[in-house]
């Protein structure tokens, strides 16, 4: 939903960044309000999924310039779990497995950082029980996941609900979705998508990484924006992505060619 | 009573330390050791009092609790439940050694050094389903021997934990024979735990017969130096084994584990995890042999060793040895050294999880793997507490 007057979360301008001393990102600007869904389409290798990285802090990447405004604050002065605390959400395109490290405790432990934060009380083990099978609901996954370990053996479909189950606990301000839909069949995507779309409220916003239009069937985005080349070739509302699922990307090598980039 | 039955072996074991002298480089199995400890263990004067028992939690519920001080009888007022009966003189005359023999390892230098300074021997049958049994080995300042022999007769189940106490100035000399008779089962596990200061040697020897099975989970941390050594022989193939380690070394400790696997006929079978983790400047050292002679077809043998370098001055020596003569048989085995996941410290980070935070969490999945194998009986030692504390202390 989009408001004008609504809080300006994310102020991304000019942002550049590198890694292992490739520029990836070379000039993206972005603005995201409260309430507003934005979905970030390209091709592989455009720099979307180091936007992603960038804004949660992935120690890999390198900020070489322009600058990134949370809520007023410079994103980059804080830690990774700092962001996290704050209510800067990133959904893992590749969820990490971490055996032997409770999924259970791993969603206590992280849940109750960004409670602490917020000035709301810290659940002890049996209240965080109850209140993770509430949320379990949002995703409809089965309890049996909470006792295994961190990601662990869990198909591609269960990671990416474990994803949405740990949005729905930490309750972001931003949640980054670095391609959620990638490797769902359609049950799923609508179950993952479905999560989606109930925790997004007035005062939270959304960024949706894919490449897909599939995804945008299920959750309807503000506002839709292509990347190439590490900067944001073009804006636009819904039926931009319409028109990229019909037209394909040929037309950004034209745009890249005509503004001098091969 | 073991008086008598000791009297010779001590003689012998004084004997034998003279010819051998102290381990030397030269010798393979010796090559990483730190001989100047070694040298120190030795040269410590006997303890003359037992350590005091102040930490100590209460065993669990049910559980037979032993202590092995090497000054008191551990039977001393104890009324074993049935099941469980102490060896007469002649028969630990007889089986005194026997499984050391088997296993190969009567002559070693640990062996012989226990040889010369125990005067102390626990020795029981084991029949039937008994209550889980709780050794605890601590043998207070000094130098200090204590050596345990069990016998499990056929179809007996036993869950038994060691628990290895060492502090201050001393080091302690540990050996355990046990024969697994057919169709017997036993969950060894040995919680072996100290303060930085304390050194151990301990050779577990244990002995399968056919249709047996054998667990074994180990435990060690905060040793000066502590060389674990478990051994054993599948005298006729048939038997499973299962070997779980974790060796936590921080300061500038040197924690190794030599484990040996014999498999002595067919269709035997033996699934091996091994963990190190070395911080600070500490050394981890392990050496995992299986021998599968021409007998022992159809052997299916997994070893795997993991270990984590937390440290850029600490080390680990890792080394699978397997002699294999037999043609038809699996033999699986792998060893990796890495470091702490920057994408696992990464994602945890990204939740909220501070990075010293994510970093022990880490750390106590990688640990608690190993330290879930220990038998119920660890539970009131908080074992994984121990560890964990131990790293960041």
């Amino acid at each position: 939903m989009i408001r004008p007057d609504a809080e300006l979360l994310l102020d991304i301008s000019d942002l550049q960044a590198s890694v292992e001393d490739q520029p990836i990102l070379k000039g993206v600007n972005l603005r995201v309000r409260a309430g507003e869904i934005h979905a970030v389409m390209g091709r592989n290798g455009s720099g979307k999924s180091t936007l992603s990285k960038v804004l949660a802090g992935h120690p890999a990447y390198r900020v070489t310039g322009g600058s990134v405004r949370y809520r007023g604050r410079d994103l980059f002065d804080l830690e990774p779990e700092e962001r996290a605390r704050l209510g800067v959400f990133l959904g893992f395109q590749y969820p990490v497995e971490i055996p032997g490290v409770s999924n259970l405790e791993f969603l206590r432990v992280a849940t109750n950082a960004r409670r602490q934060s917020c000035g709301a009380e810290e659940l002890d083990t049996f209240d965080f029980e109850d209140h993770v099978r509430v949320k379990l609901k949002v995703v409809q996954m089965d309890p049996a996941f909470l006792e295994r370990s961190v990601n662990e053996g869990f198909s591609g479909g269960e990671k990416k609900r474990n994803e949405i189950l740990q949005m729905a606990l930490l309750d972001p301000v931003v949640a980054i979705l670095d391609e959620t839909d990638s490797g769902l069949d359609i049950d799923a995507l609508r179950i993952v998508a479905a999560g989606v779309n109930q925790l997004a409220t007035e005062e939270n916003a959304t960024l949706l990484i894919t490449h897909y239009q599939r995804l945008l069937d299920e959750i309807t985005p503000d506002y839709v924006h292509v990347m190439a080349d590490g900067r944001i070739l073009r804006t636009g509302g819904r039926e931009l992505a319409l028109e990229l699922e019909q037209t394909g990307y040929d037309w950004v090598d034209r745009e890249l060619a005509a503004q001098g980039v091969s | 009573m073991a008086g008598r039955v000791l009297a010779p072996v001590q003689q012998r074991g004084r004997e034998a330390l003279e010819r051998l002298g102290l381990p030397t480089r030269r010798e393979e199995s010796w090559r990483l050791t730190d001989l100047r400890r070694l040298q120190q263990l030795a040269a410590l004067p006997a303890a003359n009092a037992p350590s005091e028992a102040l930490d100590w939690p209460a065993a669990a519920p049910g559980v037979l609790r032993l202590v092995l001080n090497g000054h008191t009888d551990p039977l001393d007022g104890i009324a074993l439940p049935s099941g469980f009966s102490e060896l007469t003189s002649n028969e630990l005359e007889q089986a005194l050694g026997h499984t050391l023999d088997r296993c190969g390892c009567a002559e070693s230098w640990p062996v012989e050094l226990n040889h010369a300074s125990c005067d102390q021997v626990l020795a029981l049958r084991v029949r039937g389903e008994v209550p889980p049994l709780e050794l605890v080995l601590c043998g207070g300042l000094g130098r200090s021997a204590t050596r345990v022999l069990l016998l499990l007769e056929e179809n007996a189940r036993l869950d038994l934990l060691q628990v290895v106490l060492g502090a201050g100035a001393s080091g302690h000399s540990h050996v355990l024979e046990v024969h697994l008779g057919q169709d017997s089962s036993l969950n060894h596990g040995c919680l072996a735990t100290a303060d930085g200061d304390a050194a151990l040697l301990a050779h577990l020897a244990v002995e399968q017969e056919p249709r047996s099975h054998y667990a074994f989970s180990s435990v060690v941390q905060g040793w000066s130096l502590a060389r674990l050594e478990p051994r054993v022989v599948q005298v006729d193939g048939q038997a499973t084994t299962k070997l779980s380690g974790l060796a936590v070394s921080v300061g500038d400790q040197q924690l190794a584990t030599h484990s040996s696997v014999r498999f002595n006929g067919p269709d035997g079978e033996l699934d091996q995890l091994q963990k190190c983790l070395a911080d600070g400047r500490s050394h981890a050292i392990f050496n995992g042999g299986i021998q599968v002679p021409r007998d022992a077809q159809r052997t299916n043998a997994a070893q795997l060793s993991r270990n984590l370098l937390l440290s850029e001055r600490a080390r680990i020596d890792t080394k699978p040895e397997l002699e294999i003569v037999a043609d038809d048989v699996r033999c699986a085995h792998g060893a990796t050294v890495s470091q702490l996941q920057d994408d696992e410290l990464f994602y945890l980070r990204s939740r909220g999880i501070a990075a010293d935070a994510a970093a022990a969490l880490l750390l106590r999945g990688v640990c608690q793997e190993v330290v879930d194998q220990l038998p119920p009986a660890a539970l009131p030692w908080a074992p994984l507490q121990r560890v964990m504390e131990g790293l960041s202390g």
